[in-house]
């Protein structure tokens, strides 16, 4: 199988001198396509700066991202984006509050040439794959919604446009226990639907246990273990992961 | 076990625009001599407003209607909230708030902090007396006294929030009102907030907290009893182990089973959210609050509102409860 994401020695750090601060260290991971792969680590470990690169929302220092065999820094932002799209972790924050949830969807279409009909097929169908009726929703203002809706309609915009890989900045962190499956559910099932990869930032073992195929363990920067999920949390080797799972409050 | 602090049908509501949003109905609730309570349940279920009776914060445009707390003994009206003894705050129920980022001035240092609170209930403290205590304090507690010297913006967050539980709990107070505290950082950190926790009660530091958190497996590691609170009432008050192992009220039983944790059973099946949402306390359903949400909803919960089902330290205010015991 080919990958649909590469990403080789990839570094990016702030600052210069004696205040330079590596974020991301010589990072290297693959994702084949319909794969869920969960980047988990703890608050500063460089994962949401990692998402941000391969977001393209951020250059890399150094390193090479490749994009269904092709270099990503050859593809214009634009053709970049109709293929992959995003969800971040605050729905508060994302929205414009003077931008109807029509206004938001019709924005992101902007980047795929369709006619009328076709446009308002794309926002019903995916509005309907979140479990949001479109005669409701469509007219309402951000403040309108509750944060699992609003979250909701960030996927559904995100959906609209068939990208072949979303990449998910904590989702969930900001929703409720319960509603928190229901959004991890419905990634289970675009991915099942559509094929899509997903790229699942998070710090929730938990989360990406139940949710991804794949995990990728960052620390300080550095990418120090991967491996499947289960392997992981079965028999990590990296003392870091050892720690981090140590760590996660345990039910039973 | 002696009670320490309990408080009696609380009623507390918004008012704003002429309209009222009852957040508590009815909650009464008991506190043990060394017990850690929690207080678990969704967004807007009203966990934070009981938060703020019991700290002695409600505020307008939250009114406490009804209400009475007994604190070791001395009964208290809770409406008259101006009225309560200023020592009360701080000295003998202290909080501790969600965002130590946003509890801590920016401008200011940490000792500069510890210098306000301190000289809110001794008004003649010295500057340096107040550095001093503080520096035991933390030092006691195995965290660094240098930390008074320094700006917030040089903690990191865990740092930030052990040291404003630290601040908060300087004059001994004997409950603790903990609302959230860790629910804004990553496991690691939340595990050294909670072992901090833990210490000030071995310490006897303070005596109770009452533990307020939308994560389950959290409270597990620390609370001897969980109540679960829905739309603005408790439903249901157990020991930790029968609220994880053997829920008896469907919206806990929904709850715990919605928890993702890296344990085998929870990659084998589609684990399900509870669906719909919560409703609107402007206007809340009819009988019980959380029949339209419910899997094993009957006709009497359409009607008529579950009275709870046990005593004051257990129950489950359920209407499944009554058919088993018919």
């Amino acid at each position: 199988m080919s990958q649909l994401l590469e990403v080789s020695d990839l570094n990016r750090h702030f600052g210069s001198g004696k205040y330079q601060v590596s974020a991301v260290k010589d990072v290297s991971f693959k994702l084949n396509p319909g794969e869920i792969v969960a980047v988990v680590g703890e608050s500063g470990s460089g994962k949401s700066t990692l998402a941000r690169i391969v977001l393209r929302l951020l250059a890399p220092s150094s390193g090479n991202i490749s994009f269904m065999g092709q270099d990503v820094a050859s593809l214009s932002t634009t053709d970049y984006w109709r293929q992959v799209q995003a969800v971040f972790q605050d729905p508060y924050a994302a929205f414009n509050q003077f931008y109807s949830v029509k206004q938001v969807l019709q924005k992101a279409l902007g980047l795929k040439k369709l006619n009328t009909q076709e446009r308002r097929e794309r926002m019903e169908n995916s509005l309907n794959a979140v479990g949001l009726a479109p005669a409701t929703v469509l007219g309402k203002y951000p403040h309108q919604l509750s944060g699992g809706q609003r979250q909701r309609v960030m996927m559904a915009r995100a959906l609209m446009l068939r990208p072949k890989l979303l990449i998910a900045d904590e989702p969930t962190s900001a929703l409720d226990a319960s509603l928190r499956v229901s959004i991890l559910n419905l990634l289970k099932d675009i991915r099942q639907e559509y094929g899509m990869s997903i790229l699942f930032i998070t710090h929730d073992i938990g989360q990406a246990y139940y949710l991804c195929d794949r995990m990728l363990v960052m620390y300080q920067g550095e990418m120090v273990e991967q491996g499947s999920v289960e392997e992981i949390v079965r028999q990590s080797q990296h003392p870091y992961t050892q720690r981090l799972l140590a760590d996660v409050p345990k039910l039973h | 076990m002696a009670s320490l602090l309990s408080v009696s049908h609380v009623h507390a509501a918004y008012k704003a625009g002429g309209r009222e949003i009852k957040a508590v109905e009815d909650v009464s609730l008991e506190l043990a001599e060394g017990e850690v309570l929690g207080l678990a349940g969704e967004s807007g279920c009203g966990k934070s407003t009981l938060a703020a009776v019991l700290a002695l914060a409600a505020r307008p445009p939250l009114y406490v209607k009804e209400g009475r707390m007994t604190l070791e003994g001395q009964p208290y009206d809770l409406r008259k909230n101006k009225n309560l003894p200023r020592e009360l705050r701080g000295q003998l129920i202290s909080v501790l708030p969600q965002g130590a980022l946003n509890s801590l001035n920016p401008t200011a240092k940490v000792k500069d902090f510890a210098f306000t609170v301190l000289r809110a209930h001794r008004p003649n403290i010295k500057r340096s007396e107040a550095d001093d205590l503080a520096r035991e304090r933390l030092e006691k507690l195995g965290l660094p006294g240098r930390v008074l010297e320094n700006y917030p913006h040089q903690l990191s967050g865990g740092m930030k929030q052990r040291v404003v539980t630290v601040i908060s709990t300087l004059l001994n107070p004997k409950v603790l009102i903990a609302d959230e505290p860790t629910s804004a950082l990553d496991v690691s950190s939340q595990r050294s907030v909670v072992a901090l926790l833990e210490q000030l009660l071995e310490e006897k530091v303070i005596s109770s907290i009452v533990f307020i958190a939308h994560d389950i497996p959290l409270l597990r590691n620390i609370t001897d009893r969980i109540a679960i609170m829905y739309a603005g009432k408790m439903v249901e008050l157990a020991d930790t182990e029968t609220i994880v192992n053997n829920p008896q009220h469907p919206y806990t039983k929904a709850l715990i089973s919605s928890i993702l944790v890296p344990e085998p059973y929870v990659r084998q099946k589609r684990i399900e959210g509870i669906a719909g949402s919560p409703p609107d306390l402007r206007n809340p359903p009819k009988g019980c609050r959380f029949h339209p949400r419910c899997q094993q909803v009957m006709e009497t919960c359409k009607e008529k509102e579950p009275p709870r089902f046990g005593d004051t330290r257990q129950f489950s205010a359920c209407w499944l409860k009554e058919e088993v015991r018919a």
